[in-house]
């Protein structure tokens, strides 16, 4: 019986800038069935989170409920976590974010908490553009309750059962994209070499930054005629461009002549290198952005990669003119204002 | 696509390759070309799993290690002593005496500090068993008619004696000294291998209904061969050991200067029974250890190991260095002899000349520091500088070539010399090793033997008899213990040096108590347990790569192996340990498995959706005279 993983890792395993190794960065042995495209997205949370030599005590991550929402439990057994109501994950981490800016907010939904149950709290996270990373674990299923169709399955997907969904989808990526959304992202969990640059980027970029990962349901969602299987992802993946996350301190300035290199800047100075498999996309154009992901989906395909950057967008701290400290640091002397300042205010109201 | 089942025994040229003989005694179909074309790894070639179970494949006699350490565990000593006496024929001298050439293989010595302590589990079955005799083949055998003559007693001619006698072969043991066993009698102390021990397991064979024909010195092969045999198999060892005939002062006083083995069998055979006070004993391998704590034990209080190589190169296995350091007995390395000082035709001791080694192109060489020599007193000095072979009683006009050193010329699959009736084995065959390793001769030459006297070619050898199965009992639960535990290894207790040092006979190991065998039997990791993985049922959903606790796993773009070992999920620069290759799949990637320091947890096969990944038992036994495993 193994429910616990060996504490012996491969002794050739090199230490990060930090000293930590890909283990300090490990949660605990995952109970999701066997298979699961979301244990696969939390390697690619830990194999990001150790390259970019993050402190692990420096990230929350925030959940809601669901097979998703449980994988926090899985990664980073070091970090902060909130494991909180369902649908209401949105509401927690702007709590916190505003109590403590200092830390790096990841939030970790399923289709089900995201674009159900969740979806009042969802968008208006996304129009105040909080500063965290919102990895949305896609598999079109509701796998805890047995592989009901959700909000994000494609119309005309079949389920386990043989039925064909008759509703409307819900893109993530493209409402993410109409409220404003700054770093607009899809993937696959099969795809690593994919995901984990996204991730990265997305963990850099200041402010939402949305990672819609489609993450087959090997249980109930990974039947023929299914929409979001891993034969049907596999064999209908289409990529904007390639993705390579450049720390600053690999940055050298590389000019291509046939434009279909686009280097995206960091605010903390690394970069975003994609090279461009789609030609009429623009990752800086909202217009394009959206076009490729209908005309994708017009066509049965599944758009993956980077789709929409605004680096330079305001975070909700900005937009509030909150100040550089986190609120949670601010002692009684800055919160309570001697009695001059007071009767200062009060003279000048009258 | 998946690669087709290969039987064994193909003999006709094949689709994918020729038929090729392996040195190790089987036939197969040339794997590198099969390998070329499916680019796969060939996991039906015998030899690939076997080489992932590291103790086994390093184990001379090949015996199935992780089988009987379960054994062990699960308080089934007696089966674990059987897994032993089949593979290995004397499990209770071997788990005291092993040479262990398993530990410096076993992978848990690669994820952690130390192996697992397999010699001394061996031990724990002997020490434990019940009743072995009813599990051994029992005589009277129905005689074939062929009469075999062994020369010596030793390991290699027992092993034998013992794969034939069952066979119906009429076995005559020849052997100088009046009870069997050989160097294990006369060169190993009886603190490391009590008397008892040696006369049980030496005892299981010659019950077999073998005609010994004890205190009988063969002077003469001719007149061997002269005598009606079929066959004879020559296992007399490496018995002359090593004088320094030319050091100054060797001859001055003879009674005081003595051969290490010499000297050795002299105690083990109740000749001597004491020594001076002050003993130097020159050298460095096993030998020097047993003549130092043997002086110890015989009356030497400042005794002295003195060694020409630095302590890191003796010869010696560290643990028996270890023991000698314990029992107070220092090793002066970098000392070679210059001279004996002999006053009044009485030894006063020796001169050494101090010396550092230094590397040239690989080559050691020891360069005088130029300090002035060392004078170490002595009363006696006991020569334990190594051990050759020496054939005066072989006539050399009877067909049996010898090369330069004065070994015979053999055959190194079959044993046999030039003459085709004559098989070597043991150190006898190609010099001074080890009992294990005598063991493993011996079951390769009792085979030829048996061909031999069947009128077949003894080059035509055995496949090994491989088994695979599938461990699966549910879905979180194996067929065997898959928890890999955290445990160090565990020491083996000693008997009190007060009491041992005053009685030569009192073994000083006291070997594991069963509990403690049972967490030590707890460290193997079930290397045998195999990884097998199943092309065509894997869906790359990645769940492997993910859980697998020392990054094994990567599904890559193809590429040659040299290529590939660049781009995995861990550094995988142990080129001494295989890649597990198979592709393409679906995405046009390879799976590749590096089997480095696979912990054999199952938890790839426990994640497995598809039951792409399995887990199976691989039981690898080398195949053993007149089983019917012929190939032809």
């Amino acid at each position: 019986m193994s429910f616990i993983k060996p504490n012996f890792r491969h002794p050739g395993h090199k230490p990060n800038a930090l000293g930590f190794l890909p283990s300090d960065y490990e949660g605990l042995l995952s109970t999701l069935c066997a298979g699961c495209g979301h244990d696969s997205i939390g390697a690619g949370i830990i194999q990001a989170c150790f390259e970019l030599n993050i402190e692990p005590h420096r990230l929350a991550k925030l959940s809601g409920i669901g097979c998703s929402s449980k994988t926090p439990a899985y990664f980073l057994g070091n970090s902060h976590g909130f494991n909180s109501v369902h649908g209401r994950m949105p509401s927690v981490a702007t709590g916190a974010n505003l109590a403590n800016r200092d830390l790096i907010y990841l939030g970790v939904s399923g289709d089900g908490d995201t674009a159900s149950i969740g979806m009042g709290q969802f968008v208006h996270l996304v129009r105040r553009n909080l500063n965290m990373t919102y990895i949305v674990m896609n598999n079109g299923c509701y796998g805890l309750t047995k592989g009901q169709d959700s909000a994000t399955a494609d119309k005309g997907s079949k389920s386990k059962s043989g039925n064909a969904n008759v509703f409307q989808n819900i893109d993530l990526a493209g409402l993410a994209i109409e409220l404003g959304a700054g770093f607009v992202a899809r993937s696959f969990s099969g795809d690593k070499t994919q995901l984990v640059p996204l991730i990265k980027a997305a963990l850099n970029h200041p402010g939402f930054a949305l990672i819609d990962v489609i993450s087959p349901c090997v249980t109930f969602n990974n039947n023929p005629g299914s929409t979001k299987s891993y034969d049907y992802v596999r064999q209908h993946l289409e990529a904007t461009a390639t993705v390579d996350f450049v720390p600053p301190a690999d940055v050298i300035e590389v000019n291509y002549e046939d434009g279909a290199e686009v280097d995206v800047t960091m605010h903390n100075g690394s970069q975003l290198r994609l090279r461009k498999l789609q030609p009429g996309w623009n990752p800086y154009q909202k217009d394009a952005a959206v076009r490729a992901l209908h005309e994708a989906s017009t066509a049965g395909e599944v758009l993956t990669g980077l789709i929409y950057v605004n680096e330079v967008q305001e975070d909700l701290h900005v937009m509030l003119n909150t100040c550089e400290r986190p609120l949670n640091q601010l002692t009684e002397r800055e919160l309570l204002p001697p009695l001059q300042a007071l009767d200062a205010i009060n003279a000048s109201l009258r | 696509m998946s690669p087709p089942t290969i039987t064994s025994g193909l003999r006709t040229q094949g689709k994918f390759g020729k038929v090729a003989h392996y040195s190790s005694g089987y036939i197969f179909v040339d794997f590198y070309q099969i390998a070329e074309i499916l680019r796969s790894t060939d996991i039906q070639h015998p030899e690939y799993f076997h080489k992932v179970i590291d103790c086994q494949y390093a184990c001379p006699a090949h015996t199935p290690v992780p089988e009987y350490i379960r054994l062990i565990a699960a308080g089934r000593y007696t089966e674990a002593y059987m897994v032993n006496w089949e593979s290995n024929v004397f499990p209770g001298i071997l788990g005291r005496t092993c040479d262990r050439p398993c530990e410096p293989a076993c992978r848990r010595g690669r994820i952690e500090e130390e192996p697992v302590a397999i010699c001394r589990l061996k031990r724990v079955a002997a020490d434990n068993k019940g009743d072995v005799r009813r599990h051994m083949p029992r005589g009277p055998f129905p005689p074939n008619g062929k009469k075999i003559a062994l020369v010596g007693a030793g390991p290699s001619s027992l092993t034998v004696a013992r794969d034939l006698a069952p066979l119906g072969y009429a076995i005559h043991l020849y052997d100088e000294q009046g009870l069997g066993g050989g160097m294990m009698r006369s060169q190993i102390p009886s603190f490391r291998l009590p008397a008892e021990v040696l006369d049980e397991e030496v005892g299981y064979v010659l019950d077999m209904g073998i005609h010994t024909h004890f205190r009988q010195y063969v002077n003469s092969l001719k007149s061997l061969m002269e005598a009606g045999y079929d066959a004879i198999f020559v296992g007399t060892g490496a018995p002359r050991g090593k004088d320094l005939p030319d050091l100054p002062g060797r001859w001055d006083a003879k009674a005081k200067i003595h051969i290490g083995i010499e000297w050795l069998a002299n105690v083990a055979f109740e000749h001597t029974h004491a020594i001076g006070k002050k003993v130097i004993v020159v050298g460095g391998g096993n030998t020097a250890m047993d003549c130092c704590r043997t002086s110890r034990r015989l009356g030497g209080e400042t005794v002295s190991v003195v060694v020409r190589s630095p302590f890191d190169e003796m010869k010696a296995s560290p643990w028996e260095k270890e023991d000698a350091l314990h029992e107070g007995i220092p090793i002066y390395d970098c000392h070679v002899p210059k001279s004996f000082v002999v006053e009044n035709g009485l030894l006063k001791g020796m001169y050494f000349e101090k010396v550092e080694a230094s590397y040239v192109g690989g080559r050691r060489k020891l360069l005088p520091t130029g300090e002035p020599d060392v004078f170490f007193e002595a009363d006696d000095v006991l020569l334990a500088i190594g051990q050759e072979n020496s054939f005066p009683w072989i006539e050399r006009d009877l067909g049996i070539e010898f090369n330069q050193w004065q070994l015979p010329v053999l055959n190194e699959t079959t044993f046999q010399s030039t003459q085709p009736r004559v098989f070597f084995g043991g150190d006898a065959a190609f010099g001074p090793k080890n009992v294990i390793t005598a063991v493993a001769q011996g079951h390769q030459a009792a085979i030829s033997i048996d061909l031999f006297c069947q009128g077949k070619d003894p080059n035509d050898r055995l496949v090994p008899t491989t088994q695979r199965i599938p461990q699966k009992m549910g879905i979180h639960e194996w067929a065997y213990d898959s928890y890999v535990v955290d445990d160090l290894r565990y020491e083996v207790p000693q008997e009190d040096k007060a009491i041992t040092l005053k009685d030569r006979k009192v073994e000083v190991e006291l070997g594991f108590d069963r509990e403690t065998a049972f967490r030590e039997a707890q460290r193997c990791l079930n290397c045998d347990v195999q990884t097998v993985f199943t092309l065509n049922k894997c869906i790359e959903c990645d769940a492997c790569v993910d859980i697998c606790p020392t990054s094994c796993i990567s599904f890559v773009p193809d590429g040659d192996e040299a290529d590939l070992r660049t781009r995995l999920s861990a550094p995988a620069d142990n080129l001494t340990q295989d890649l597990y290759v198979a592709g393409p799949l679906p995405t046009t990637r390879v799976m590749v498995k590096d089997e480095d320091v696979c912990l054999h947890c199952g938890l790839c096969a426990e994640r497995c959706p598809t039951a792409a990944w399995d887990m199976q038992k691989y039981l690898y036994q080398v195949t053993k005279a007149g089983s019917c495993k012929h190939i032809l």
